[in-house]
């Protein structure tokens, strides 16, 4: 079977300067693979690493050891040794990722951040914004806001906002890391039904579900990801 | 006159001097440096025109001097009789006889011919000075043709007053190549220096430089598409020639305003006024 | 891949005693933008310099779309400064020309490689004042009448006007409010993605790098310690000195 996005070996060990050269071992040897059309979601106790490994799995903490290795154009590449142009453009065009926290740009409006990775990839500015008031209108979030830079808005709002940023792009291999915390249950069955319609279109999704019950909804498969005993 | 050299310059000056336009006639526009001697008369009265006129001086030239086109006032008497003391050459106020003229903020009307010398005295060579006072930059300037600052100067002009007001000294690119002072003659003399048969020299007593323009060289004043350059005078006929076309000087004729304009180039004036004399 | 911009290899300068550079390489692609930070005497000043031919290194290479720009003639740089590259100033005083309207300092680059339209060039500064928020009708204002931000815009329209395919950006936010700065950064971050420009810059504000920078370099005495995409180096910090740089920033 085809795999979207799979860790060989996967380990990282924090090493932190500041506090005497403290080492500490997060993920040791992860091994897991996700298919297109699939949802996968990590589960374990708090602190076993999850986000950790979400972050590598996007680049945005390097892999100590192993591989990434991460459908691109076809082929599988190994995010953990590709050079920084490579990572950009995978997160361009593969993989995307929707973070618990909006990283708020001053003065850019909520439609042009939904907009952006589309823009990125060279869509037309007119149907790059058609497609993020559309999400944003499924996602609920008020007319109105649309155009304001969402700095002020609330936990939820710009939650939803980082939801209609991810799913907007149809990436092939998203990373959703609990998207749905600050929900109301209206919204939390909106994703449900935009994960849902992910995987029919065959893309491989991986995610941290806080929830159980929006987990059992949308999970195909659960991965567990164990806390190591402090090697130091 | 004893005791002193032909021309009054010693002849090892002269041939510095000669080298030094050699030089710029060989780099139309370009600014030579050279040693710049005491003479007997201040700065800003024409040192620079003086020494390059006593190093092209032989003792069959005639001489012409002119300040703002008048050939009798004091500058241009004195320097006539500074020639005739110190070299015994013969001077004139006729444009057409002289074979050397030397000048002060103007060009003669006549068509000048490929056997005279034009000098003039120039008091700032350089035209990049009000803009980029650091001369080191200037010449890195000159020396990459990186002149976009100058017409920015003509670009302000415009924005401030609606159309280039520069209207004397004003810049030109010689040869295509070097951005050139043509010293203060009003801009209404410009186009006569572009393939002039005579050969243009220029003196800088006080900042050392000689530059040069050779006959038939291109001489082009800078302007924008869309406001071309367009020699300015004063919209008025002479008041004692009649001309239409000269550049004129503004006279006041008594303290309640009254005024007459009149040919600033005096010999040209004069032989048109004795042309309509011996018409009538 | 592309093929890089800009690339150095090996730079060394010693001031006397301390080593400014210290065997220091880069790459830039173009639509890059790269981010040098470091603390005050870091070198990344004097690499910014170097890159941009302002001064010569003891060894090394910079070359620029394979021309050699260590060896190329000052000729030949000044064009290229005035064409495919732009260099923005922290001072606005050092890259404006105080005594010239707005207009015209936009207008230099333009004339200075051969515009000679009035009414174009003005259109072309109207835009370009337009485009980074200042009200064209100031056009004809001298820049001493501006407030410090705005100067900071005029330089950056003034730098733009030619399309240049690379620019050096040397603290441009530095001596600005903090309010007037978020204002700039933003716009300089539209206007390099509008415009694919390759930028190279110099800060020692890592929320602004974050912002503005797709890839990082972390200088310190003169040694490139860690480089890598902006997120990575800020949230994943590598060296020691890094993880002090990240730590010392306040969170906003």
């Amino acid at each position: 079977m085809t795999i979207s996005l799979a860790t060989e070996g996967l380990s990282k060990v924090f090493r932190l300067f500041l506090q005497g050269d403290v080492r500490i071992p997060v993920l040791a040897d992860v091994d897991f693979a996700v298919h297109p059309g699939e949802c996968v979601a990590l589960t374990g106790p708090s602190g076993a690493g999850k986000s950790t490994l979400m972050r590598c799995l996007y680049g945005n903490y390097g892999a100590g050891s192993g591989r990434i290795l991460v459908r691109h154009r076809g082929a599988l590449v190994d995010l953990a040794a590709a050079d920084p142009m490579l990572v950009r453009e995978i997160r361009r065009e593969t993989l995307g990722y929707v973070s618990q926290f909006l990283r708020v740009i001053p003065r850019i409006g909520a439609r042009d951040i939904v907009a952006e990775p589309l823009r990125a990839r060279g869509v037309a500015p007119e149907a790059a914004l058609a497609r993020a008031t559309e999400l944003l209108t499924r996602l609920n979030l008020p007319p109105r806001l649309h155009g304001l830079p969402p700095a002020t808005f609330s936990g939820g709002e710009q939650q939803r906002i980082n939801l209609a940023r991810g799913f907007a792009a149809d990436y092939p291999v998203l990373l959703l890391d609990e998207p749905t915390a600050s929900l109301d249950p209206v919204n939390r069955q909106v994703v449900v039904t935009l994960i849902a319609e992910a995987k029919a279109r065959g893309a491989a999704l991986i995610g941290i579900f806080h929830d159980t019950e929006i987990r059992d909804q949308v999970a195909d498969r659960l991965f567990e990801v164990l806390p190591i005993q402090d090697a130091a | 006159m004893s005791g002193y050299n032909f021309a009054y310059l010693d002849e090892s000056t002269k041939r510095m001097i000669r080298r030094a336009i050699l030089k710029a006639v060989a780099i139309p526009g370009h600014q030579v440096p050279f040693g710049s001697r005491e003479m007997p008369l201040p700065y800003g009265w024409g040192t620079g025109g003086i020494q390059v006129t006593a190093a092209v001086l032989g003792p069959t030239d005639v001489l012409k001097v002119i300040d703002q086109g008048s050939d009798d006032t004091t500058n241009a008497v004195s320097i006539r009789a500074f020639f005739r003391r110190t070299a015994g050459i013969a001077t004139t106020e006729s444009t057409d006889a002289a074979t050397i003229i030397q000048t002060r903020h103007r060009i003669p009307e006549r068509k000048l011919r490929e056997d005279q010398i034009l000098v003039y005295q120039v008091p700032i060579p350089e035209p990049l000075g009000r803009l980029e006072p650091r001369i080191a930059e200037t010449r890195r300037m000159h020396g990459m043709a990186d002149y976009g600052l100058m017409h920015v100067k003509l670009y302000e002009d415009i924005a401030r007053h609606g159309h280039i007001a520069t209207s004397y000294s004003y810049p030109v690119m010689v040869n295509g190549r070097y951005l050139m002072s043509p010293s203060p003659i009003p801009a209404f003399d410009n186009p006569k220096m572009d393939q002039m048969p005579a050969l243009q020299l220029f003196g800088a007593g006080r900042e050392k430089r000689i530059y040069a323009v050779p006959p038939y060289t291109s001489v082009k004043s800078l302007d924008f598409d869309d406001h071309p350059f367009r020699p300015i005078r004063a919209p008025h006929a002479c008041e004692l020639c009649g001309s239409r076309d000269t550049y004129l000087d503004e006279v006041l004729t008594d303290d309640v305003g009254g005024r007459i304009f009149v040919c600033s180039d005096t010999d040209f004036c004069a032989e048109r006024q004795a042309m309509k004399e011996a018409a009538e | 891949m592309s093929t890089p911009l800009l690339t150095a290899r090996d730079l060394t300068l010693r001031f006397g005693r301390i080593a400014a550079l210290d065997g220091v390489g880069l790459e830039i692609h173009p639509g890059e933008v790269v981010a040098i930070v470091g603390e005050s005497g870091s070198g990344k000043t004097t690499l910014l310099r170097v890159l941009s031919g302002l001064m010569r290194p003891d060894g090394g290479e910079v070359s620029y779309l394979g021309q050699d720009v260590l060896g190329m003639s000052e000729a030949a740089r000044r064009r290229l400064m005035r064409t495919e590259w732009g260099f923005v100033h922290q001072n606005p005083r050092d890259g404006l020309r105080m005594a010239v309207s707005a207009g015209g300092n936009i207008g230099e680059r333009l004339m200075a490689t051969g515009a000679r339209h009035y009414g174009n060039i003005r259109e072309q500064a109207a835009h370009w004042l337009t485009r980074v928020e200042i009200d064209p009708a100031r056009m004809d204002e001298v820049p001493a009448k501006f407030s410090g931000g705005m100067q900071q815009r005029l330089q950056i329209a003034r730098t733009l006007v030619t399309l240049p395919k690379l620019v050096f950006m040397d603290e441009p936010t530095g001596g600005l409010d903090v309010s007037v700065q978020a204002r700039l950064l933003d716009l300089i971050r539209a206007l390099v993605a509008d415009l694919g420009l390759a930028v190279l810059i110099v800060t020692h504000d890592i929320a602004a790098a974050r912002l503005l920078a797709h890839r990082m370099l972390v200088m310190r005495h003169g040694v490139v310690v860690e480089s890598g995409l902006t997120d990575r180096v800020l949230d994943d910090p590598q060296h020691p000195y890094t993880q002090l740089l990240v730590s010392s920033v306040l969170a906003a």
